[in-house]
């Protein structure tokens, strides 16, 4: 007769706070998640700018003025820096979220992304236009 | 042939006399274009008759052999030992308790995949003189991709939700779902979107992306998941701002 087996299992725990440490792609995705921080900051910005804004002329200019402090500056930079990578790899993942078959075939997955930046390259242009840039 | 020294660092665990988990150190020859389950079934054959791993077809059709390779989960039958150098760690899946030595226990997986439904619900059943379901190659293309799913569980130890979030359904059982929901003979979406389309479904995914990056058989299931997150958004707005459109 067979010895009865023992079964005790060991669950191995993940580390809550160093798990995006083990691979390189895991820090990559935690720096898309970081990136909502700098986008969200520069969005209260904007908001502070609109107060100030509704606060007279004076108040809108002196705003101006402090975001060419260099501590202002410095944040614009790893803010665009952040929105960017943000945006790009965001873009590059579209064709995994929305394939579009024609036919037997799906298209290739640089249409489906670079239907994606002509879009934004587009309403970009429509929101300069529109702000008076050109 | 050449042959070359391989060094094995392979975690142990005997539930009936470890308290836990460690390393154990294994030098075997093999030959160069050996695979580390070769190097596994040289062990087990030459030095430790008690090392226990699955393994079954090699040549990554089973699915049996995922294991954590230099802390990467990989198929053991399809990681070359020329593409390593030094010692090589071989552990068992991530994020799975761990039976014996790199078995590890899946029946958290197995419940999961029974969960989603992964078989053809037909639209409606007919007798078998009526003919076939029968599809086009355009409607077989839509989900073929899905179908290459070995249930190899790689995924699952890529995945870092499942790590933290063990209800998480993950990444393989959703993409299974998935690839039913898209097959034209099928009529069961319903029944699958009570389980997937949930916050321990879909919802719990957040697009790392590492189940397609680790996946041996390119079947994407992090493509799967946001489609099913697209799908179920649409379902959303379908019935709370057109209900009209209810059958």
């Amino acid at each position: 007769m067979a010895q009865e087996v023992t079964r005790r299992p060991y669950l191995r725990e993940v580390p809550r706070a160093r798990w995006f440490f083990r691979h390189p792609r895991y820090l990559r995705y935690m720096a898309r998640e970081l990136s909502c921080v700098f986008i969200g900051a520069y969005t209260l910005l904007l908001v502070a700018g609109l107060k100030r804004l509704s606060e007279g002329q004076a108040a809108y200019e002196a705003f101006l003025d402090s975001l060419g402090a260099p501590a202002s500056v410095a944040f614009h930079v790893i803010a665009l820096g952040f929105a960017l990578y943000h945006s790009v790899t965001w873009f590059n993942l579209t064709p995994k979220a929305l394939p579009v078959q024609v036919g037997e075939d799906f298209l290739p997955a640089r249409v489906i992304a670079g239907a994606h930046y002509a879009a934004w390259a587009l309403l970009s242009a429509a929101i300069l236009f529109f702000a008076g840039a050109f | 042939m050449s042959e070359r020294l391989v060094e094995l660092e392979v975690l142990r665990y005997n539930p009936e006399t470890d308290g836990e988990p460690h390393f154990q150190r294994y030098s075997v020859t093999c030959e160069d274009e050996c695979v580390v389950l070769d190097a596994l079934n040289h062990v087990k054959e030459t030095l430790d008759t008690t090392l226990s791993y699955r393994w079954s077809c090699h040549m990554a059709v089973c699915g049996s052999c995922g294991m954590m390779i230099n802390g990467e989960p990989k198929l053991a039958c399809k990681s070359f030992l020329r593409d390593y150098e030094g010692v090589i760690r071989v552990e068992p899946l991530a994020h799975f308790p761990i039976e014996r030595d790199l078995v590890t226990v899946i029946d958290d997986f197995m419940e999961k995949l029974a969960r989603v439904k992964p078989y053809l619900i037909p639209k409606r059943e007919k007798p078998v003189s009526e003919g076939e379901y029968r599809q086009t190659p355009a409607q077989l293309k839509k989900f073929k991709q899905y179908t290459m799913c070995i249930n190899c569980m790689l995924c699952y130890a890529a995945c870092p939700e499942y790590g933290l979030i063990p209800k998480f359904i993950g990444p393989a059982a959703i993409a299974l779902a998935h690839r039913y929901n898209q097959d034209s003979r099928d009529g069961g979406r319903d029944e699958r979107e009570e389980q997937i389309a949930t916050t321990e479904g879909v919802w719990e995914c957040s697009f790392v992306g590492a189940c397609s990056e680790v996946c041996p058989e390119h079947v994407d299931p992090a493509g799967a998941l946001q489609q099913v997150k697209i799908a179920s958004t649409v379902d959303w707005y379908k019935e709370h701002l057109m209900p009209w459109l209810k059958k």
